[in-house]
């Protein structure tokens, strides 16, 4: 071959029946024997390549140019035909294996912190921000340090108020609160300053009823310091109560009595189920009774070791038990030391 | 204490609603419980109304009922009724007649079916129509009482509505201990006054006395005035004993108190006026005991093995700690406790000694608890009554009885009163109350605040001076006053302040925060968190140890348990683990859970009496491995599952170095337990729980369970000193397979692996345990990965090659092993 007009012919049927064997491959195996047939060394595209040597010096860039447009056009026929058919085995191979994406996982075995405790370590968190330490004291105390110390003398009727269990050990009882800790950490901090948080087991002899039980869970706080006063425990409260109850959650005192505090207050947040509406859990009032609290009594304060006419200091003391029942609707306190994992396994 | 709002208006104006008053009352310490409506929301008395008995006559065809002729203000009316104290003949008497319509209280529902109200309809009884029912308490909603038709007060005015006439609300208020001046509605009207500013008035009582002079026909004499500060009393004569007036019997009702006779009504309405405990003796008992002459009243303690038969019919063994009014044959009452039955007050009763007296608040108390007989009486002492207030109590009461049940009274109160009380003055320093309440506030205002409470004050310096009202027993220092400013201007009227006091220095809790990633550490594993009882019994200890030798002396037992089962603290975290998976596998496949908690053991050595209360860490596995699923077939727990939980706590607290070797212990499988060491530190125990143990504890299958000393765990735990470099060499691996008799333990064939691949040999890793075909009986086969591994440069084969073959002759040598499929 040696002229335009009998190559230009060739390149014709070339690219006619290329085009149509490429659109015909069906598998990528196919196009890339069509690509050996037509592009590989000996295929027919190259072997035209090979006549341009008996070309004229002047049509011989016109026959390279026609060559290189035909190569161009069957490579990227082949390719986009390659694409096509790889994703399409792609999809089958995709659609294959389809499983049931309904099925529940395979479990992550995790298991459960108590109800107790997760709402233990909220308190801790709130008052630990605000600068207070946990501090452990004895479970079982003696009767100077839950009682006396506290300013209640030996068969005070505001001992009715906490029904003791005594062991055999004279003078040794199971606490009826956290509070004797007040006397623990303040002396040992005397005469430096104290903020403390006193979490533990307290037990009272009490029949075990949905509403009551003899162990029970309490977080006692206590501050001490020379400037302190009762309006910065009503602060200390109200932030308290907004970060575990919610920013709208306001605090209202009322006057109470405790025998280690001078003043002594109850303290009520609004309700958290209705937000102060009335609700059942409220009994309508839209407030909660959630603390008991106070001014550290002078006698308490000398106790402690510190002089009460120059320090100052506030206590309270809340039950995690009824915070935990009311913000979860637990309305039997037994289920609390129940142990059933049923109830445990959804928090 | 409830409080009928009309008898509280006799002493002080209510400028607010009750309900803002019961408000007030609350926020100020004074809490109202509840506000009962008078009727209550059941009954409505408007369509009650007073009517006027005109008429009784015998019912012709039954001899239990009668007709009574009612006015009813627009006509008279027919009941028929069988209360017996209709009785034919009778008239004028006032009642309360439910016309028509009415709704009243049913008197018949006793089933819990049937309706609480019915509605008065005309019926036919008998062949007489009754067009009216004349209540009883107990259908008015008053009481339980049915027998009787309630009778009015004569004057009441007939058609009015009964509404108007007895309709009325009950404060029901809750006291504190400190509370004592609040038991009485004169305490609560003055708490009234104070709170909303409306002015008292109190009258103080005031008595018509006849000329026979009281002194000489009874004698005082106290014996004890430490128990007995004051005891005074009236000589009342000539009294007719009959029913009280309807009023002052329609305010004990509402008050709570069974109306008696007119001379214990009278004695209770006081006490419920004036808040003083009263008791009346028959004089005349009094006087035949004393052998026809004046009595002597002497106030002792009881002597060892005196004995009183109280009103109750009971009597009672005495004890020398008990205060008791006596004459000179013996005790007559225990003193603000309970009368006694000989000397009581009777039908007959014409002659009365009226005891107003002061006892020791706690003597009173320990004596009522002692013989179980809490009272009215008692309730008051215990909280303090001042003794001022005995002499305002016989008078008003001995006044009543003289103009009620128709007495004279002897003139002169016989009274004893050793050691009269000081006026209490407390000097509060003006800046106190900035100082404790943080609010400025000047010594004019302090003191009308005091003032509304009656306390008198008056500046002296920098101080102010207030003198404490007599019955405010509850009033000593300076902190009390600031209370009582408090809480009357109310607290919510205190500023929320961020403390500027100086912050403490602050220190961790590390033990703490231990103990939290235990717990932390124990949930990440899949494991729930129980909390049991530290109350549990010796018969649930002593499950532990089948063999029935349990160590004894070391528990701290309660003196005064609420029930056997909960007797003894626990000494152990094992037993309520073991109940706890006993309850639930009555519904779990699956059990892991874990306690962190306290155990107590008594300690002699310690000085002030108090156990040890060490921490401890207990974790309970049974059942299926984990929670059924489909992904899964599902396997039992094993030892291993336990042992792993265990290294994998340890190995994050930095206790790797822990070991566990095996151990007898009661209550654990004597092939399956082991102990955990660190060094010579034993950290705990582990194991299978014996068979025995778990029958005792009614467990199914196997349980493995283990307990661990978290005092001792956090104070050898360790925190990572330095990071290990990421190999900067390849490593080679080797594979061993180690043929060796059955009971070798595995921590030899690995200690000896270790020993002999030294520095190089960094990691050894157990990938296989098999017995069976085609090993020999009684041999075991433990297949190991060595990785082996040089810091500075890469190990080369030979280097490997030799080790492995060390390890392979020292491993056939010493433990008689066969190795197969050595090599890489
Ligand atoms: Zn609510």
């Amino acid at each position: 071959m040696n002229n335009l007009a009998e190559l230009e012919m060739s390149i014709g049927v070339i690219a006619a029946e290329g085009r149509a064997a490429i659109e015909k491959a069906g598998s990528p195996d196919e196009c890339e024997q069509l690509r050996v047939a037509l592009l590989g060394r000996k295929g027919r595209v190259t072997t035209l390549f090979a006549e341009m040597r008996n070309f004229s010096d002047g049509d011989r860039p016109k026959a390279g140019l026609l060559l290189n447009q035909l190569r161009g056009q069957l490579e990227s026929q082949l390719e986009a035909k390659g694409t096509e058919l790889s994703s399409a085995r792609l999809q089958d191979q995709l659609i294959a294996e389809g499983i049931d994406v309904t099925l529940p996982g395979r479990p992550a075995h995790l298991g459960h912190l108590h109800i107790i405790t997760q709402t233990l370590r909220e308190i801790y968190a709130i008052f630990q921000q605000m600068g207070y330490q946990i501090v452990q004291t004895p479970e079982v105390e003696t009767d100077e340090m839950n009682f006396q110390l506290l300013n209640f003398p030996p068969d005070h009727p505001a001992r009715e108020m906490q029904s003791t269990f005594l062991t055999k050990q004279e003078g040794v009882i199971l606490r009826t609160h956290t509070s004797p800790g007040q006397i623990r950490v303040m002396r040992e901090n005397c005469p430096e300053p104290v903020r403390a948080i006193l979490p533990g087991k307290c037990y009272r002899y009490e029949q075990i009823t949905p509403r009551s039980e003899i162990q029970f869970e309490q977080v006692e706080g206590i501050a001490v310091g020379e400037q302190i006063t009762m309006a910065d425990l009503k602060g200390v409260l109200t932030e308290f109560a907004r970060q575990m109850f919610g920013d709208a959650t306001k605090i209202k005192l009322r006057g109470s009595y405790f025998p280690f505090t001078e003043p002594s207050i109850e303290v009520d947040v609004t309700c958290i189920l209705c937000k102060g509406k009335g609700c059942r859990i409220c009994k309508g009032s839209g407030w909660l009774e959630i603390l008991g609290s106070g001014m550290v009594h002078p006698v308490v304060l000398k106790n402690g070791g510190y002089d009460p006419e120059k320090y100052s200091g506030f206590a309270f003391g809340m039950g995690p038990a009824r915070i935990a029942m009311l913000k979860y609707q637990i309305e039997d306190i037994r289920l609390l030391l129940g142990n059933d994992l049923r109830f445990l396994k959804q928090f | 204490m409830l409080v009928p709002i009309r008898w509280l208006k006799e002493y002080v104006e209510i400028p607010v609603s009750v309900e803002e008053l019961a408000h007030r009352l609350t926020m100020a310490g004074v809490e109202v419980a509840s506000i009962e409506k008078i009727p209550s929301g059941e009954v409505d008395w408007k369509d009650i109304i007073v009517g006027q008995i005109v008429a009784v006559e015998r019912h012709p065809n039954a001899d239990r009922l009668s007709i009574a002729k009612v006015n009813c203000g627009d006509g008279v009316l027919t009941s028929v009724t069988g209360a017996p104290n209709i009785k034919v003949g009778m008239k004028d008497l006032k009642v309360a007649v439910a016309k028509l319509g009415a709704r009243i209280m049913n008197a018949y529902a006793t089933e819990p079916t049937t309706p609480v109200t019915i509605q008065v309809q005309a019926a036919t009884l008998r062949g007489v129509d009754s067009q009216v029912v004349l209540c009883s308490e107990k259908e008015l909603g008053l009481s339980d009482d049915h027998t009787d038709v309630m009778l009015l007060e004569k004057d009441a005015t007939v058609g009015a509505a009964l509404v108007d006439l007895l309709g009325d609300q009950v404060l029901e208020i809750e006291l504190t201990p400190n509370l004592g001046r609040c038991l009485s509605v004169i305490g609560i009207a003055r708490e009234v006054a104070a709170l909303t500013g409306s002015k008292l008035h109190i009258k103080s009582p005031k008595w018509k006395t006849s000329d026979e002079p009281s002194e000489g026909q009874a004698k005082i004499e106290i014996l004890d005035d430490a128990l007995c500060p004051r005891y005074s009393a009236a000589l009342i004569k000539g009294v007719k004993i009959k029913e009280a007036p309807f009023w002052m019997r329609y305010r004990l009702m509402l008050a709570g108190m069974r109306p008696i006779n007119s001379i214990v009504d009278i004695s209770n309405y006081v006490m419920l006026e004036w808040g003083q405990p009263l008791h009346a003796f028959d004089y005349d008992k009094l006087v035949g005991r004393a052998g026809g002459k004046h009595p002597g009243i002497i106030i002792r303690r009881a002597q060892a093995g005196e004995k009183l038969v109280t009103l109750d019919k009971i009597e009672r063994q005495l004890t020398d700690e008990m205060l008791m009014i006596c004459d000179e044959k013996g005790p007559i009452a225990l003193a603000g406790v309970m009368g006694g039955l000989e000397t009581e007050v009777s039908g007959s009763t014409k002659n009365i000694l009226l005891e107003s007296a002061n006892f020791h608040a706690i003597n009173n108390r320990k004596t009522a608890m002692a013989l179980l007989l809490p009272s009215e009486a008692s309730q008051r002492y215990t909280r303090g009554v001042p003794p001022e207030s005995t002499e305002l109590g016989a008078m008003r009461a001995a006044d009543l009885m003289r103009q009620i049940s128709r007495g004279t009274i002897a003139r002169g109160l016989l009274d004893v009163y050793p050691k009269p009380r000081q006026p209490k003055i407390i000097s509060l320093p003006i800046r106190e109350v900035k100082r404790l309440l943080g609010i400025e506030m000047s010594a004019k205002e302090i003191s009308e605040i005091l003032k509304r409470l009656e306390f008198k004050s008056r500046k002296v310096k920098e101080n102010l001076e207030v003198s404490v009202p007599y019955y405010r027993l509850d009033v000593e220092i300076p902190a009390d006053l600031i209370e009582e400013v408090a809480r009357v201007i109310g607290y919510d009227r205190l500023p929320s302040t961020l403390m500027s006091d100086r912050l403490p220095p602050q220190k961790r809790n590390r033990s703490q925060e231990m103990e939290e990633r235990v717990r932390d550490l124990l949930a990440g594993m899949g494991l729930t968190e129980v909390v049991n009882y530290s109350l549990t019994n010796l018969a649930s200890l002593s499950k532990l140890d089948p063999s029935g030798k349990m160590a004894s002396g070391a528990f701290v037992e309660l003196a005064n348990p609420i029930s056997t089962e909960r007797s003894v603290m626990r000494s152990t975290l094992m037993n309520g683990l073991l109940e706890s998976v006993a309850v639930n596998q009555r519904h779990q496949d699956h059990i892991g859970i874990f306690e962190v908690g306290r155990i107590f053991l008594s300690n002699p050595e310690s000085h002030d009496g108090l156990p040890d209360e060490p921490r401890r860490i207990g974790i309970a596995l049974a059942g299926s491995q984990e929670e059924a699923s489909w992904t899964e077939p599902s396997q039992f727990v094993d030892f291993y599952a336990l042992t792993g939980a265990i290294e994998a706590l340890f190995s994050r607290l930095g206790l790797s170095k822990a070991v566990h070797i095996s151990t007898q212990h009661p209550t654990f499988h004597p092939g399956r337990s082991a102990e955990i060491r660190l060094g010579n530190l034993k950290l705990g125990v582990l194991g299978e729980a014996h068979p025995e143990v778990a029958a005792k504890f009614d467990l199914r299958g196997r349980v493995y369970l283990a307990e661990l000393d978290l005092e001792t765990l956090i104070a050898h735990a360790t925190e990572i000193k330095c990071y290990e470099p990421l190999p900067r060499f390849p490593g080679i691996r080797q594979d061993i397979a180690v043929v060796v008799d059955l009971n070798l333990p595995a921590k030899r064939i690995e200690d000896l692996i270790r020993r002999e691949g030294g520095e190089l040999l960094r990691e050894l890793t157990l990938f296989d345990v098999y017995e069976g075909k085609p090993l020999p009986d009684g041999k075991k086969s433990l297949a190991y990965a060595l990785d082996y591994r040089a810091d500075e440069r890469t190990l080369k084969d030979e280097e490997a090659q030799a080790i492995h073959l060390r390890i392979q002759s020292a491993v056939e040598k010493e433990l008689s092993a066969q190795v197969r499929g050595a090599g890489g």
